[in-house]
């Protein structure tokens, strides 16, 4: 069995009275890609600057490859690197000084330093770049000389966050590609944090999705999905062209179709929850009904949804946000009144 | 430990920014305190603001210099003066009065120098955020404070010690008098003098540079004190006196003497006051004294220079309270640095 690489236990942190994390558990095993999910100001920075003992916890404790992060937080960053969120160069310098200066600070000796720093301009694909100023780098540049910046100093973990921000969605996937490839290839631990969640589903081995400072669930995707959506996986939008009335003529005949478990009726479309695909059967149904079908969408339970479920709850319990919606309906009564 | 291999190639590292295979002389990896003193030193000697200062300071010295050489033939052989033999200190202290000496221009240079060099120090890396990527490495946070103090006051040391040295070579080529051994100890003293005093503000520009998130607040809030202690200091010293002391004919000498002392323990909070006198004292041997002296301590005096050790007595309180001026700087910036949150 593996031991976790990053452990947290507990894990509080108090701005004022504001709880920015709270009571935080989590377990990452090596070699494996974490995503960090949740909106922003979910806590999700607090947490990483705490693992890196860059903020101090207010209760509870984080171990990085078992070293505690609060108490000796240099032996940690000898281990992790760490890209933030909007990663900043000397711009006086050139792209390879400033790997260089990381490199030096990293304690790698000079005889070794050129040729590891050009290996790693060269991974991220910018060897031709390499003695530019790096006040002209564009962002995404940046981003990927941020990478190699955390990759010089031969990390055992790689922490990123918000590593996709401000690129165009080319630029993402490369990069992304890229970080995948590095962790299966050198057995990589990666965290990587978001608030993109297509993007951080591509590459995650497992999710966890963090709201107010807490970890609401976690877990590979799959998983997820079939927690959050019980039985129905699978669900199927048929849109037609007649308007169907609230009680559906066929709505008896189509629930014993095979599978299907619920229906729900809306003007002109036709939602079948079923806890196997039978998207054939449904069409197949619908055509011998005499409907005129304009248009079968397949509903995949991806991160969005998962994600979207959780915040429906989560606002519910928002009072701000009803708050925010009276003053908003005031102001457009007066506006049209 | 951080070995400097061949001096001339780690300068000539230094200037050009670049570190080659030459510098790896030194077999183990240096410590991040010295690559980050490295860098500082390096960033500060090719700023355009430490070129702009080192003008000003050259134009100064120069400036005040060609006065003094050409007064000087008038100073070295003035018999009254117990001074006169000291040709070299006569040189940095000798003015016509058309321009100030060197040591007034510096009491006020100087501070503007440490604040050049010290007052973006720590918010300028957080606003380009370098900061969270450079706190994210295996460094101890107090090591990069320390890293832009010592960067900054070693490329101000090169500077003064250059300067002096040039002044003693331009002194022999001009004058052609062999240099005193006593004269190297004093304007030595001077010199570390001058470094300690924009250390001091240094030390001050580099803890707004943490208190204060941006840059240019920063940098008018030192210049602000800077002002406050050059200009209207001694007009709010001089008020409170006013203020305070009696009419002078009704006092009696002791009185008086006690008076004089106050006025000059206020003055001395001023750190440019503590700089002038200290360098007064160092540069003219013939000062016996900073506070008032009575008539039974002048009698049997013979008007004659002080051995260094003694002029080095005199001026000890106030490279003292410079110093320790410099440290409650540091220290507070300390403070305020460590436990911070580093956020980008």
């Amino acid at each position: 069995m593996n031991t976790p690489i990053i452990e947290l236990e507990g894990l509080t942190k108090y701005y004022g009275s504001v709880k920015a994390v709270d009571n935080l558990d989590l377990k990452i095993d090596k070699g494996e890609i974490f995503g960090l999910l949740g909106p922003n100001g979910a806590g999700k920075t607090t947490t990483i600057l705490m693992m890196l003992g860059l903020a101090e916890p207010t209760s509870g404790n984080a171990r990085v490859c078992g070293i505690n992060a609060t108490s000796d937080p240099i032996e940690v960053k000898r281990r992790v690197g760490y890209l933030p969120d909007s990663v900043g160069f000397y711009d006086g310098m050139t792209a390879l000084e400033n790997l260089r200066y990381i490199g030096r600070l990293n304690g790698i000796p000079d005889d070794e330093l050129e040729e590891r720093a050009t290996t790693m301009l060269e991974i991220v694909g910018l060897q031709s770049e390499m003695h530019k100023k790096t006040a002209a780098y564009s962002r995404g540049m940046k981003q990927r000389l941020g990478l190699a910046d955390v990759l010089i100093k031969n990390p055992e973990v790689i922490i990123l966050d918000e590593p996709t921000l401000g690129i165009d969605p080319s630029g993402v996937r490369e990069f992304l590609n890229l970080i995948h490839q590095l962790s299966r290839q050198q057995g990589l631990t990666v965290l990587v944090s978001s608030h993109h969640l297509h993007q951080v589903q591509q590459v995650c081995d497992r999710v966890g999705i963090f709201v107010e400072g807490k970890l609401l669930v976690q877990g590979d995707i799959e998983t997820l999905s079939r927690n959050l959506f019980g039985e129905e996986n699978y669900v199927v939008v048929v849109d037609v062209k007649e308007s169907l009335s609230d009680a559906w003529e066929h709505q008896e005949a189509a629930l014993k179709l095979r599978g299907v478990q619920h229906i729900q009726v809306n003007n002109n479309t036709v939602e079948l929850s079923c806890n196997e695909d039978v998207t054939p059967d449904i069409v197949r149904f619908f055509v011998q009904k005499g409907l005129n079908i304009t248009g079968v969408h397949k509903k995949e339970f991806g991160l969005d949804e998962i994600y979207h479920r959780y915040f429906e709850n989560n606002q519910k319990k928002n009072v701000s946000n009803g708050k925010s919606d009276s003053v908003f309906k005031k102001y457009f009564i007066r506006r049209n009144g | 430990m951080f070995r400097m291999g061949n001096p001339i190639v780690y300068l000539r590292n230094i200037l050009s920014g670049e570190t080659d295979r030459n510098v790896s002389l030194a077999p183990a990896a240096t410590s991040p305190f010295w690559v980050m003193v490295r860098k500082e030193t390096g960033d500060h000697i090719r700023s355009w603001r430490f070129i702009v200062m080192l003008s000003l300071i050259l134009l100064t010295f120069f400036g005040s210099l060609y006065v003094s050489v050409g007064n000087i033939a008038k100073a070295v052989t003035n018999i009254k003066d117990p001074d006169h033999n000291f040709v070299y200190l006569k040189l940095l202290t000798t003015s016509d009065g058309s321009l100030p000496t060197f040591h007034i221009f510096i009491s006020f240079l100087g501070p503007l120098l440490g604040i050049a060099l010290g007052f973006d120090a720590i918010n300028a890396e957080q606003n380009n955020r370098t900061l969270s990527r450079l706190m994210a490495q295996p460094v101890y946070r107090d090591n990069l404070l320390l890293a832009k103090f010592f960067g900054a006051l070693t490329v101000v040391s090169a500077m003064f010690l250059c300067l002096a040295l040039l002044m003693i070579g331009g002194g022999m080529f001009i004058t052609g008098v062999r240099i005193e051994p006593v004269e190297v100890l004093r304007i030595l003293a001077f010199v570390i003098l001058s470094i300690v005093y924009v250390g001091f503000w240094l030390g001050l520009s580099i803890f707004l540079s943490v208190i204060f998130k941006n840059a240019a607040t920063s940098a008018l809030t030192t210049i602000g004190i800077w002002l406050f202690f050059t200009i209207f200091y001694r007009i709010i010293v001089s008020v409170i006196i006013n203020a305070m002391v009696p009419n002078t004919d009704y006092l009696s000498q002791e009185q008086i003497v006690s008076y004089n002392n106050m006025v000059l323990g206020m003055l001395r909070l001023a750190p440019s006051q503590l700089y002038t006198d200290a360098a007064t004292t160092l540069l003219m041997p013939s000062i016996r004294s900073l506070g008032p002296l009575t008539m039974e301590q002048m009698a049997g005096a013979i008007p004659s220079p002080l051995p260094f050790k003694e002029s080095l007595m005199i001026v000890w309180p106030q490279v003292t309270g410079l110093l320790a001026a410099t440290a409650v700087c540091f220290a507070s910036a300390y403070y305020f640095f460590m436990r911070r949150e580093i956020r980008s």
